[in-house]
């Protein structure tokens, strides 16, 4: 079938290139995977028996658009334990299918055609796609290496136009593990004031911050009426698979945000809203172990692959490391293919998550420390041979 | 009944405790409680020290009787000819005046067939957890040795039939990842 019949937005669109890692890998025995950008631990257990729990008590229908009150009342609560924001559960916060779909229609709730939204990369990998696929234009800022992967408020002041409607930031940061703090999240916030911007703060990996409690955008002075806050269940309790997420905003977003949630999704999946709902009230201390158990694996990562030669910042979240692989002299995609080829080692390219991520590799330590030694064992001698 | 426990509650608090522990110390028990093998240069890596300064660690908290040893969790039930036979056994005993429930655990820890002794609040005593080669071994003990000794009231023996979970680890369990080989 031809092609015309395609949408040309969707056409254009460029596939991931975690893509062709994934082919690669996925066709070779013996791999140790440093490129899976989600939790190895399952989800904690009493999350699951409230899941089941609710299909036995035949709890199998919708839910309310938004999500269930008492989930988005339990998210309330936790935001405003954890950051200090309170929101009214009633029409300030949105349960969705992931983070990725409140990123989704975040995006479409704000923009107009040809409006900008201007994106820190590197970064997860759907950010401009999902800015084209709403009809608005991309513009990428780089984080660079020199200030540890944070993007900076002149940066940011730099990139604004008459057109700049938002901007996606995400702190701690997939792939490089930077996480903004209060002071540089204050400085931003004056530029995104000054220019009326909208913050889209992805805060999926918030929990997992290692050296201090991180910050939500949504915390700083002015910023709580013109911040979406987006998280969800996926990274801090292990819940992937259950695709669940929240967006938590001013009542205006929030609900023009339902609105297309209502005509699209209808609700999130039932079960695992149930599953949420245990696992905010009673999942802290599994957090708390995975937490423990990622900076540990983080500290010796960083260490091994500063060891062996590949400078790495040691980042203060998330669960990724971003060495630089510049000594090599190979493009992060040579470096990728020929470490998969010689010692069966997957990571993923720094150049998929924007330009300047070239020179650089994502290594995700969600891995026991088992497989952490053994890839570090095989990335040494890996680099032994190609350092130069 | 209820002085009994109060007994045993009051008993246990007085239980000397190694205090004063750096968070540090707890990590690294911890990391060695769940896997006894981790090497020092892994740990250290972990916990931010040098290999030489978690040796120490290590032998400043044997010395304190923090680590009492390591050990491997086998299940010898996979082991043809090894399987052998294991039993909870609930203890009733009148404790002795002056030395409370100690002196008589002692009796009964250091038969070797004995692999752990609690001292338990609730309707029994002791908790007595006694491994053999087969039944009649384990039933011998039980009616030769322990109901034998003088303080002791009654015995209610409980053959294990299949372990399933052991200090923490699933014996049947699927460690398989499940996750795909590449995900953003």
């Amino acid at each position: 079938m031809s092609s015309k019949y395609l949408a040309k937005q969707v056409q254009d669109l460029k596939p991931s290139g975690i893509r062709k890692f994934f082919d690669l890998a996925s066709k070779m025995e013996n791999v140790v995977s440093l490129g899976v950008g989600e939790p190895d631990f399952v989800t904690p257990w009493n999350v699951i028996e409230a899941s089941y729990h609710s299909l036995e008590q035949g709890y199998t229908a919708y839910t309310a658009n938004a999500g269930l009150l008492e989930l988005r009342e339990a998210i309330t609560d936790y935001l405003d334990e954890y950051f200090s924001v309170s929101y009214n559960a009633e029409d300030q916060v949105l349960v969705t299918v992931g983070a990725s779909q409140a990123i989704d229609i975040a995006l479409r709730a704000l923009l107009n055609p040809g409006d900008e939204v201007i994106i820190v990369e590197p970064c997860f990998v759907a950010y401009s796609s999902a800015v084209i696929l709403a009809g608005g234009v991309p513009v990428t800022v780089s984080a660079t290496s020199d200030n540890a992967f944070k993007v900076t408020a002149e940066q940011i002041e730099a990139a604004v136009t008459d057109k700049t409607k938002a901007i996606v930031l995400c702190s701690p940061n997939n792939p490089t593990g930077a996480v903004l703090n209060a002071q540089e999240l204050s400085e931003i916030s004056e530029v995104l004031c000054k220019h009326d911007i909208i913050a889209i703060s992805d805060e999926i990996y918030a929990e997992l911050s290692y050296d201090e409690k991180a910050t939500s955008l949504a915390e700083v002075k002015g910023m709580k009426e013109r911040t979406i806050l987006i998280s969800g269940f996926s990274k801090s309790f292990a819940m992937t698979g259950w695709r669940l997420g929240y967006a938590a905003g001013p009542t205006e977003i929030i609900q023009a945000m339902t609105k297309i949630h209502q005509y699209t999704i209808m609700c999130a999946p039932t079960m695992a809203q149930h599953g949420a709902l245990e696992a905010l009230r009673n999942g802290r201390d599994s957090v708390n172990d995975m937490t423990t158990s990622y900076r540990q694996r983080r500290n010796f990562v960083v260490k091994a692959l500063n060891e062996m030669g590949l400078s790495c910042h040691l980042p203060g979240g998330a669960f990724y490391v971003f060495p630089s692989i510049k000594a090599t002299g190979m493009t992060s995609e040579e470096f990728a293919e020929k470490l998969l080829e010689e010692e069966q080692v997957a990571v993923v390219p720094g150049n998929v998550f924007g330009e300047s991520g070239e020179g650089y590799i994502r290594c995700s330590y969600a891995t026991s420390i088992k497989q952490l030694d053994e890839a570090m064992k095989r990335m040494s001698r890996f680099v032994e041979k190609h350092i130069q | 009944m209820l002085v009994n426990i109060l007994y045993k509650l009051v008993y246990t608090q007085c239980l000397k405790k190694v205090n004063g522990l750096e968070q540090k110390e707890i990590e690294l028990l911890k990391l060695l409680e769940k896997n006894g093998r981790l090497d020092t240069e892994t740990i250290g890596k972990m916990i931010d020290e040098t290999p030489e300064k978690v040796e120490e660690m290590i032998a400043k908290l044997e010395k304190e009787h923090a680590i009492l040893g390591y050990s491997t969790l086998v299940d010898w039930s996979s082991v043809y000819e090894y399987e052998g036979v294991a039993a909870l056994i609930d203890v009733k005993v009148t404790p002795v005046r002056g030395v409370g429930f100690d002196k008589i655990a002692s009796r009964i820890y250091r038969f070797p067939e004995v692999k752990a002794v609690y001292l338990m609040s609730g309707a029994y005593d002791l908790s007595v957890s006694v491994e053999g080669k087969t039944m009649m071994e384990v039933s011998r003990f039980v009616s030769e040795k322990l109901s034998t000794l003088d303080t002791v009231i009654s015995t209610t023996t409980h053959f294990i039939l299949k372990k399933y979970k052991h200090d923490g680890i699933i014996f049947e369990d699927d460690d398989d990842d499940k996750r795909m080989m590449v995900t953003p």
